[in-house]
């Protein structure tokens, strides 16, 4: 689905590799979580996969294309939801800016029926709250209609009893959708709940992969198996010692 | 009523100081603390209206209208023509945003004898006036508008694969509007002053004529009728703007939210 072979990028003003060297694989239906420490390059390997930024060396494939703009559904930490549009209009954007997306009105209506949203298709985003804001942010990377969706720390901003039901909201809505998920977060308790492999970038920019051996379909009490303790602070263990 | 009651308590204390105002100046002159000459009652601008209402609403207001109105459309649609050539090209910004400047440097009142000696008393030397003097709002909200837009919103669009065309049309325009919407509010108002100033320096009809006509016969009435009737055509102006800029950005008034739950809860 998703390949990154011998990726190397710095940004031009300092020459600092923030990536080097980098090697990384999705495959096809997984969720698989990208950890590190701020600052690790996390949200530059993501733009690199949108396109938005060009890499310096190595190649970014999608089913064995090399990638660019448009290729991938994403969902910022910001919802970004157009303040001037309703709701409804908001997760139609892809389709009105691509003539190669086609989504209908009543198709919009009955995912924004699945995900709680459909009395709320005429609203203007700043009626809403913070996690249905994050649902309709969704819904609109969902309507890009591309297979892979890379979701940057979507739930970072929201408070904890919201966020372990945005979760359980995203795996339900992420088995029926049958995506491809790359998922960015800081929250290593949330990279483990719904990761099928957790991707811990290392300040030297090399990957360090760790399998998720939970069963699905996931319940908050899995988090307290003795293998989920273990994993979390072992990832914790590995951010904490670790200098950028 | 709702509103009404909004509105009054918005502008009860400014209605009450202008009444209060009124209400001396009434006194001073009727009094004769000042000679009616200098200021004159209100009661007498009034009737300075009514006995002279026809010329004045049908002759000078027409007149003085037509020249703002050419002028304003014309500000409007080359500022925003020219504040989007040069969002889309900085060489265009470079060689005119300076010039933009400078011409809003020069005193207005200088340059209006060279439009009449370019376009003689006929409308278009007030029509260049009024687009000179409400040109800039006009570039300066819409350009800085068009480069307001987040660049986290832009990476977005840019990551959906939109054109630099649909980016424009679908964030920049939007985005635009409000700062637009402020340099409309002024631009409008500066339009009607163009043209009276442009009618004070060479025309034989509108408001800024009337006045001037009426300061060399002395009859202070007279002046303050058209300045009046100025003053209530700006405020319909303005108030027309924000009357579309209420509508059309209703997005923006819009902080209540529908759902009861409280922030950030699902």
């Amino acid at each position: 689905m998703l390949e990154l072979k011998n990726v190397s990028f710095s940004f031009q003003h300092n020459g600092d590799n923030i990536i080097s060297n980098l090697d990384m694989k999705l495959e096809h239906g997984e969720f698989v979580s990208l950890v590190g420490k701020s600052g690790s390059g996390k949200s530059t390997i993501l733009k690199l996969i949108t396109g938005l930024l060009k890499q310096d060396t190595g190649e970014i494939l999608i089913n064995g294309k090399p990638v660019s703009l448009g290729d991938v559904g994403y969902m910022p930490q910001r919802d970004l939801l157009l303040p001037w549009r309703t709701i409804l209009e908001n997760i139609m954007l892809p389709s009105e800016l691509r003539k190669d997306v086609h989504i209908s009105a009543e198709e919009a209506e009955s995912w924004l029926d699945k995900v709680g949203l459909l009395d709320y298709k005429d609203a203007l985003p700043k009626q809403l709250s913070g996690g249905m804001r994050q649902r309709a942010s969704f819904l609109r990377a969902l309507f890009t209609g591309k297979d892979l969706l890379l979701l940057d720390e979507p739930f970072g901003a929201l408070d904890a009893l919201t966020k372990k039901e945005m979760q359980q909201w995203l795996l339900s809505i992420w088995k029926e959708s049958n995506k491809t998920i790359l998922f960015i977060t800081h929250d290593l308790e949330e990279a483990c709940f719904l990761s099928d492999r957790i991707l811990l970038l290392h300040p030297k920019k090399k990957i360090e992969e760790m399998n998720v051996s939970l069963p699905r379909p996931r319940v908050p009490d899995m988090l307290h198996k003795k293998e989920m303790v273990t994993l979390r602070q072992n990832l914790e263990k590995k951010i904490a010692y670790e200098t950028i | 009523m709702k509103q009404f009651k909004a509105w009054l308590q918005t502008y009860s204390l400014f209605l009450i100081f202008t009444l209060v105002i009124l209400l001396l100046f009434e006194w001073l002159v009727r009094s004769e603390q000042v000679p009616s000459f200098i200021i004159p009652a209100p009661t007498m601008v009034v009737m300075a209206i009514i006995d002279n209402w026809q010329p004045l609403l049908l002759e000078h207001t027409p007149a003085t209208m037509l020249e703002f109105l050419i002028g304003f459309v014309i500000a409007v649609l080359g500022g925003v023509f020219l504040a989007a050539g040069m969002f889309f090209s900085k060489t265009v910004e470079k060689m005119l945003y300076p010039a933009v400047l400078i011409s809003q440097m020069i005193p207005i009142i200088a340059l209006s004898p060279i439009f009449v000696l370019w376009f003689g008393y006929t409308i278009w030397s007030k029509v260049a006036v009024t687009v000179l003097i409400s040109f800039f709002p006009i570039v300066v909200g819409v350009y800085d508008g068009l480069k307001s837009a987040d660049r986290d919103f832009i990476e977005l669009f840019r990551s959906i694969g939109a054109s630099r065309w649909k980016i424009f049309l679908k964030l920049h325009v939007p985005m635009a509007l409000p700062s637009f919407f402020s340099g409309l509010k002024l631009a409008i108002v500066y339009a009607l002053v163009g043209a009276t100033i442009g009618e004070w320096l060479g025309a034989s009809e509108g408001l800024g004529y009337y006045s001037r006509r009426m300061s060399g016969n002395l009859d202070a009435e007279g002046v303050f009728a058209s300045i009046v009737i100025l003053t209530i055509l700006g405020i319909l102006l303005f108030s027309l703007i924000s009357f579309l800029e209420k509508r059309i950005l209703n997005w923006k008034d819009s902080d209540e939210k529908i759902n009861t739950e409280g922030n950030n809860s699902k």
